[in-house]
C-alpha cells in the first residue's frame, strides 16, 4: 500500500481546466484552493468569479459561486460579505476586469475596507478577448490593439494596482506574488494564505496581485512565457507586500 | 391605529423594512434621495444593512450579491441612474434572483431635471437591459399604497424569483400623505436553497450564474423565463376600475397621472359627460384583460401619460383595434392639469358618436 503524500484539494472539483497549455491559472485556482483546505473552510466559503479567462471558476471551486458582471466582483463580493459577515469571500479577477472596467468598484471596496479577499491575476494582456491592451500591458509589448507595442504617447501607461490600493487606509493587505517558478509558486501561497487571514480576523480588505503568464496572447512556448514574465514583468512590477497589518506579521 | 403624515420616498423604506427587508445598497440622486436618508437611520435600528455605493453600477451588484446570499434586498435610483443599472438588472434576472428596484422617475431624456415624469415606462416594463425579460413592475398611485404594496413587491419577487420594480414619479416621491402603517407583522419570508451561501454541508455547490455558453442551454433559460411570465400574466395583473358605470370614455393612466385623471372624470361626469378611468397598477403584466373587456362597450379609450406615449402602446394592444384609443401627455418634467385632461375629454366627447 502506497502512501498518498499529493492529491487534488477539496476546494476543487474535479473538472479539467480549460486554460491553454502553459498558461498558470490552473496554479493560482490549486494555491486558493489548498488555502480554503487548509483553513478547513470550503464549507463556509463563497467565491466570485469575473469575466474573462477565470469566468468558468465557479466550475473549479467545489465552494458556493457567484458569477459577476465584468469588473462588478468586488460589488458583488461586497453584497455577500455585508449580508452574511461571517463568511470567508473572495473575488477572483483578471487585469482587463479588476483594473480598467472595474476601477471604482476595487477602489471603492478597498477604501470601504470590505472584509473579503482579492485574488488578482495580472497577465498583462486580455486572454478570452483575443490578446488586447490590458491597462497592465506593459510599454512597448505588442498585443492586438497595440500591434507596433504599447505607446505611451496613445495608449498612457501601465496601472500598478498593488502600489496604487496600498495607498487606501482601507487596505488592509496588499501584496505581489509571481508564479514563475516553483519557489514564487511556493511563497505565493504563503501570501496567498495570509490575505485570507485577514479576512477571517477582520483585518480589512486584502488583495494579492499574482503575476501570471499567457502563452497563448503573447505568441511564446510555456517556458519562454514565463522567462519573459521574469525578465520583463518583475522589474516592472516589484515583488513584495505593500502593506501588512501587525496581527499577521 | 392612527394615520401619521408620510413622504413617498419615506414610506418606501418602512414598507420595506416592514416586508422583512434588511439590505439596502443605493447612490444618491433626487428625487429620490429621502428614501436612503430615512433608512440610513432606520436600517441600523432593526440590524440591517444601509451601504451608500460608488454608483448606480456598484449598488445593483451590491444587490446582486445579497440576493444571490438569500436576503430581501433593495436598491433605489431615479431615471439615469435606473439607465446604469441595466446591465446589473439583466443578469440579476438571468440568474433568477429576487429583489426590488425602486425608480422614482424624473424629467428625461439625458440628464433632463428634477421634476417628476413618466418616461421611463417602456424601460422599467419591456425588459430595460440586454436580453429578454421583463421585470414585474408596480405603480402605485399615492403614500398609503406605496405601504400597502411593498410587501407584494418582495413577496412577488421571491415567489417567480424575478426582480421587482416599484415604479414612481418625483411628485409621489416628494409628497406627504396621511397613511396607516398598521401593524408590525412577522414577515414569513420563501426558503432559498438555491442561495450560494456557503455549503455548510451540502454535498453539491450552489452557484450564482447568468451565462449559458451553449445556446441550447440558453435557449432553454428564455425558455423557463418565458413560462414563469406567462403565469404572471395570467394570474398578478391588477388594476383599479374608477367610475366605469355606464362609460362612454374611460381614461388610462397610473400613478400621479391617474390621480389627477380622477379629478378631470369627476369634472367630467358633473357636466354629464360618461366618464371613467382604468388605473394599471402592474404596468407589467400589463391588465390587458380588463382592457380588452371595457374596448367592447365605450366610444373610446383616452390614455394619459406624463411622457410622450409609451403605455399607450400597451393600452393599443390590448384594444386591439376594437375601438379607438387616443393619447394626452406632457413630458420633461410638466404635469397635465385636470382642465387639460377635461378639454381632451369635452373634444373627443363633443361628436358623442363612436368614432
Amino acid at each position: 500500500m502506497m502512501k498518498k503524500i499529493f492529491t487534488r484539494p477539496k476546494a476543487l472539483t474535479d473538472a479539467a481546466f480549460h486554460y491553454c497549455p502553459g498558461c498558470t491559472h490552473g496554479i493560482i485556482h490549486r494555491l486558493v484552493a489548498e488555502v480554503i483546505d487548509e483553513l478547513g473552510a470550503a464549507d463556509n466559503t463563497v467565491g466570485v468569479c469575473p469575466v474573462g479567462c477565470a469566468v468558468f471558476a465557479y466550475n473549479y471551486f467545489n465552494v458556493d459561486m457567484f458569477q459577476a458582471s465584468h469588473g462588478r466582483a468586488p460589488a458583488v463580493a461586497t453584497g455577500i460579505k455585508r449580508a452574511l459577515p461571517d463568511r470567508l469571500v473572495f473575488t477572483y479577477q483578471g487585469d482587463g476586469d479588476l483594473a480598467s472596467i472595474g476601477t471604482a468598484e476595487i477602489v471603492h471596496a478597498a477604501a470601504r475596507g470590505e472584509k473579503f479577499t482579492t485574488i488578482f491575476v495580472n497577465n498583462a494582456v486580455y486572454g478570452m478577448t483575443g490578446g488586447q491592451m490590458a491597462p497592465t500591458t506593459l510599454l512597448g509589448q505588442k498585443t492586438t490593439t497595440t500591434p507596433k507595442g504599447r505607446d505611451k504617447d496613445n495608449n498612457g501607461y501601465p496601472v500598478k494596482v498593488a502600489e496604487m490600493l496600498s495607498t487606501l487606509d482601507g487596505a488592509a493587505y496588499v501584496a505581489r506574488v509571481s508564479v514563475h517558478n516553483p519557489t514564487h509558486v511556493n511563497k505565493a501561497k504563503k501570501v496567498i494564505k495570509k490575505a485570507f487571514e485577514v479576512q477571517i480576523k477582520g483585518l480589512g480588505f486584502a488583495l494579492v496581485e499574482v503575476l501570471s503568464s499567457c502563452p497563448t496572447n503573447w505568441g511564446m512556448a510555456p517556458n519562454e512565457a514565463l522567462k519573459w514574465l521574469e525578465d520583463n514583468m518583475i522589474p516592472f512590477y516589484p515583488l513584495g507586500v505593500y502593506k501588512e497589518p501587525a496581527e499577521v506579521k | 391605529m392612527s394615520k401619521i403624515l408620510m413622504k413617498g420616498n419615506e414610506a418606501i423604506g418602512e414598507g420595506a423594512i416592514r416586508a422583512g427587508c434588511r439590505y439596502f445598497f443605493g447612490y444618491p440622486i433626487t428625487p429620490q434621495s429621502e428614501l436612503p436618508h430615512y433608512l440610513a437611520k432606520r436600517m441600523p435600528e432593526v440590524g440591517g444593512v444601509f451601504l451608500q455605493a460608488e454608483s448606480e453600477v456598484s449598488a445593483i451588484n451590491m444587490v446582486y450579491g445579497a440576493a444571490g446570499a438569500g436576503m430581501r434586498v433593495m436598491t433605489s435610483s431615479s431615471s439615469p441612474g435606473l439607465s446604469l443599472m441595466q446591465e446589473g438588472i439583466s443578469y440579476l434576472v438571468g440568474a433568477e434572483l429576487p429583489c426590488v428596484i425602486v425608480n422614482i422617475m424624473r424629467g428625461g431624456p439625458g440628464l433632463g431635471n428634477i421634476a417628476p415624469a413618466q418616461g421611463d415606462y417602456f424601460q422599467s416594463t419591456k425588459g430595460g437591459g440586454h436580453g429578454d425579460y421583463k421585470l414585474i413592475t408596480l405603480a402605485p398611485e399615492s403614500v398609503q399604497e406605496i405601504i400597502d404594496l411593498m410587501a407584494k413587491a418582495f413577496d412577488l419577487a421571491d415567489q417567480y424569483r424575478n426582480p421587482v420594480m416599484l415604479l414612481g414619479d418625483g411628485i409621489l416621491g416628494q409628497m406627504m400623505e396621511p397613511v396607516e402603517l398598521g401593524e408590525i407583522k412577522e414577515v414569513k419570508q420563501a426558503d432559498k436553497p438555491w442561495a450560494a451561501s456557503g455549503m455548510k454541508g451540502r454535498s453539491n455547490s450552489n452557484i450564482i450564474n447568468s451565462l449559458y455558453i451553449n445556446p441550447e442551454d440558453c435557449e432553454k433559460l428564455n425558455e423557463k423565463l418565458f413560462a414563469k411570465y406567462a403565469e404572471i400574466t395570467d394570474k398578478e395583473q391588477i388594476w383599479e376600475e374608477y367610475q366605469l358605470d355606464g362609460a362612454e370614455i374611460v381614461l388610462v393612466a397610473y400613478g400621479t397621472a391617474a390621480r389627477i385623471c380622477k379629478s378631470a372624470v369627476d369634472k367630467a361626469r358633473a357636466k354629464g359627460i360618461k366618464a371613467g378611468l382604468i388605473r394599471p397598477v402592474t404596468l407589467w403584466p400589463f391588465p390587458a384583460k380588463v382592457i380588452a373587456k371595457i374596448a367592447q362597450s365605450v366610444n373610446c379609450l383616452l390614455t394619459v401619460e406624463m411622457s410622450m406615449g409609451q403605455m399607450v402602446e400597451d393600452v393599443r394592444l390590448a384594444a386591439n383595434g376594437v375601438c379607438p384609443v387616443h393619447f394626452y401627455g406632457r413630458s420633461g418634467g410638466m404635469v397635465p392639469e385636470v382642465a387639460e385632461v377635461l378639454a381632451k375629454i369635452e373634444e373627443l366627447t363633443a361628436g358623442g358618436d363612436r368614432e
